[in-house]
């Protein structure tokens, strides 16, 4: 029982350093969080959607992994419509409502901006391996070793706490005091799954130390983590579909950079 | 492709002792004694004696000044041993605690890349290290899926893979299975055939290492009480370390008398029962099973077969995923024959359950209050409340810690302060899981009294009906209990193929 499977998977994509599926996803997501316009987002959305059969996971896989992108993206779209700024032609006014010609037109651009942000993140975050990204940022990003694998070894234990949380709810009804109070002991039992989880913890932290964590020697990794060839190529796809997204709204004449004046 | 060996690493203590900065106490006062290269040696002391500190100590995992005090010295291998981190290879208690990575390969190169091995070199100690304890599984297995038993091995490769002169142990197997101990002793003997290091281990059983050690040193108050020879010093101080809890060969501790009367009513009846944890997704079927007053029902079989799910459903916390579980009129006493449609204070009165985890069911601040949860609930008088609390206290040898907070206490104290919690309400039927895990000779032997005191009904008490899913065969035997054994599930075998 964990949060993040780590099946191994094969394929091409999956072989990809997670460092670059994390780049990839930045430059995709940095150009469309910096305009509000829908022709940039479609356009990048467009472009996703052709690759996406690429990316080493079935249809299957991919909406059921998707699916909560799919819920979100309308919702948002919804409440831009509803209660965005308004602009142009008012076509419902009611209490806080208020629908009008610019608001739809923010309601599309941010249905697809949440689209084309979120799934190409989500899909290629399906094939990382949790060790494999904890390799890349100490090695490629050459983020501190102590704090990523103390944040990898930490995240091994949530499938621990999910079985502590599940034995607490049981002995709370058995020791008489499940009948009333839901609140009061949804607290008490967070405080004592806090308590469990750091006696788990420091535990865990003694066992990390005898084995010579923190020892004041440089420290080696048995899996050396590349960033080469295919790492640049996946970059450069994501540089690609952001350079062409602005490109697209630049020349439709709908970029809307959200920091720049009006 | 044999890797340079490195030498064993001799052990020496100079009046050397600890105070964790949260106690009051000195955990260990005083030790002094020397460990040459390549002996074996076994540690042992009453609970509380200061042998996990002590092993600790040797690790250099006790902290610096502001985790506690010491005095006198400790050396491993001539050096101080706070600072010869990587000559010694810890292995603990509890399997859980010590996977650090997701795949098998990765975890046992953990230790390794800490201290700075070239990766080339660090592979073919992997592969050498898991040979050494006979863990034959792919390097990228997952290591949740590994049991108890590979998870202690894979400990063991894991300290093994640094080359350690000095392997520390501290009960390596009291969280196991008997399969499981069996394959933890044997590891460390194939080990240490070929890695001839020093090796100190703390285990109350005394027997599964008695093949392995070639001497015994007892800790006591002020320091070490008894050192030599191992049939030496159980011969001299037999009698005395058994009184202290720890399983002495041939001093079996006390067990109480057959019941006197048949079993009587059956008060649970299961028919065709199927049990799940998670909705679904069945452990075990197709069960039947009775629990009847007056007896002992032992659910036994080996890891993942389901016996605490089934012991979680027989007490009313989880419902049947098939087939049905009824209360019979006289345990239900008017609450409808469906078990887990009673309301929780309910359930009080009629089954109540002892967690293998104690900390999973203490809810209080102090050791009083705990047991004043039950009677509350049920809304009991104050002075009912107090007597029966009183009581309790004084029969499981908690009053001196009345006021004591329940998370500080020993592993017997709270096991016995749960047992306690659940009598409070006098339930007919009391379902305990894994009652005397890692529990010493002396907590052991004062459980199973009380459970055949409560089997055979106590001071004109009606006689309950006791479920105890166990691995420990003496505790089937000494309460003269009927045997429920469940096969290794579907899923586990694949598990673990």
């Amino acid at each position: 029982m964990t949060l993040l499977e780590a099946r191994a998977r094969t394929g091409a994509v999956a072989r990809i350093n997670p460092v670059a599926k994390l780049g990839a996803s930045a430059l995709i997501a940095l150009p469309l969080v910096l305009t509000l316009d829908w022709v940039s987002a479609s356009v990048a959305l467009l472009l996703e959607c052709l690759l996406f059969p690429f990316a080493g996971i079935g249809w299957r896989e991919f909406w059921t992994r998707t699916w909560p992108v799919w819920v979100a993206a309308p919702l948002t779209g919804l409440t831009i419509a509803l209660y965005g700024e308004t602009s142009g032609t008012i076509y419902v006014d009611w209490f806080f409502v208020r629908v009008s010609e610019g608001s739809l037109e923010l309601a599309v651009a941010t249905f697809f901006r949440v689209l084309a942000i979120a799934l190409p993140s989500v899909v290629l975050f399906v094939t990382v391996d949790p060790t494999d990204l904890a390799d890349g940022l100490a090695q490629v990003l050459r983020l501190p070793a102590r704090f990523v694998l103390g944040a990898l070894a930490g995240l091994r234990m949530v499938g621990l706490f999910i079985d502590d949380w599940r034995a607490l709810e049981l002995a709370r009804r058995a020791r008489g005091v499940a009948d009333r109070g839901r609140y009061r002991r949804f607290f008490g039992m967070a405080f004592a799954l806090l308590v469990l989880s750091i006696r788990r913890g420091s535990k865990l932290a003694t066992s990390m130390e005898a084995r010579g964590f923190g020892a004041p020697v440089e420290r080696t990794w048995a899996r050396q983590s590349r960033f080469g060839g295919r790492e640049w190529v996946l970059m450069a796809i994501g540089a690609a579909i952001s350079a062409i997204a602005v490109a697209a709204a630049a020349f439709a004449g709908t970029w809307n950079f959200i920091l720049g004046p009006g | 492709m044999p890797v340079e060996t490195p030498a064993p690493a001799g052990v020496e203590a100079r009046g050397w002792g600890w105070r964790h900065a949260s106690r009051r106490g000195w955990a260990v006062q005083d030790a002094s004694f020397r460990i040459e290269p390549g002996e074996r040696v076994l540690l042992l002391g009453a609970s509380g004696a200061g042998k996990s500190t002590l092993l600790h100590g040797l690790a250099g995992v006790l902290g610096g000044a502001d985790e506690g005090e010491s005095h006198g010295e400790l050396l491993v291998g001539g050096r101080p041993a706070a600072s010869a981190r990587g000559i010694a290879g810890l292995v603990l208690q509890d399997p859980d605690a010590q996977v650090v990575l997701a795949r098998v390969g990765d975890d046992v190169a953990f230790g390794c890349e800490n201290l700075g091995v070239p990766r080339e070199l660090i592979w073919p100690r992997v592969r050498e290290s898991l040979d050494a304890v006979g863990l034959d599984v792919p390097l990228d297995r997952q290591t949740k899926a590994l049991s108890g038993g590979q998870k202690q091995r894979l400990a063991l490769a894991g300290a093994l893979a640094m080359r350690p002169g000095l392997l520390l142990l501290d009960e390596p197997t009291a969280n196991l299975d008997p399969a499981g101990v069996g394959e933890v002793r044997e590891a460390v003997e194939r080990l240490l055939e070929h890695h001839p290091a020093t090796l100190v281990v703390v285990e109350h059983r005394v027997e599964v290492w008695l093949p392995v050690v070639s001497r015994v040193i007892v800790l006591g108050e002020g320091g070490v009480v008894a050192d030599g020879a191992p049939a030496d010093v159980l011969g001299r101080e037999g009698a005395r370390l058994a009184a202290a809890g720890v399983w002495v060969p041939g001093i079996p501790p006390a067990v109480p008398g057959p019941p006197v009367d048949a079993p009587g009513a059956a008060l649970l009846t299961g028919r065709r029962l199927a049990v799940a944890r998670v909705k679904g997704r069945p452990v075990a079927s197709g069960i039947d099973v009775d629990v009847r007053a007056g007896s002992v029902l032992a659910v036994t079989g080996p890891n993942g077969a389901g016996k605490s799910t089934l012991g979680l459903t027989l007490a009313g916390l989880l419902p049947p995923a098939a087939g049905e579980l009824q209360a019979t009129g006289a345990l239900a006493a008017g609450a409808g024959p469906s078990p887990i449609r009673w309301t929780s204070r309910q359930l009080l009165t009629r089954i109540g359950t002892v967690f293998q985890d104690p900390e999973h069911q203490l809810l209080t601040q102090t050791v009083r209050d705990e047991l004043e949860v039950g009677p509350r609930a049920l809304g009991l008088e104050e002075r009912a409340t107090a007597d029966r609390v009183d009581e309790l206290l004084a029969r499981l040898r908690l009053d001196h810690l009345a006021a004591a907070n329940p998370f500080t206490l020993s592993g017997g104290e709270k096991r016995r302060l749960t047992v306690a919690a659940m009598l409070a309400t006098r339930p007919r039927v009391l379902v305990l899981d894994e009652p005397t895990f890692g529990q010493d000779a002396r907590t052991w032997a004062e459980l199973v009294a009380l459970l055949a005191g409560l089997r055979d009904g106590r001071d004109g008490d009606e006689r309950a009906a006791i479920v105890a899913i166990t691995h420990d065969l003496d505790v089937v035997r000494a309460l003269h209990a009927e045997v429920l054994e469940l096969a290794a599930s579907q899923t586990d075998a694949e598990a673990s193929a």
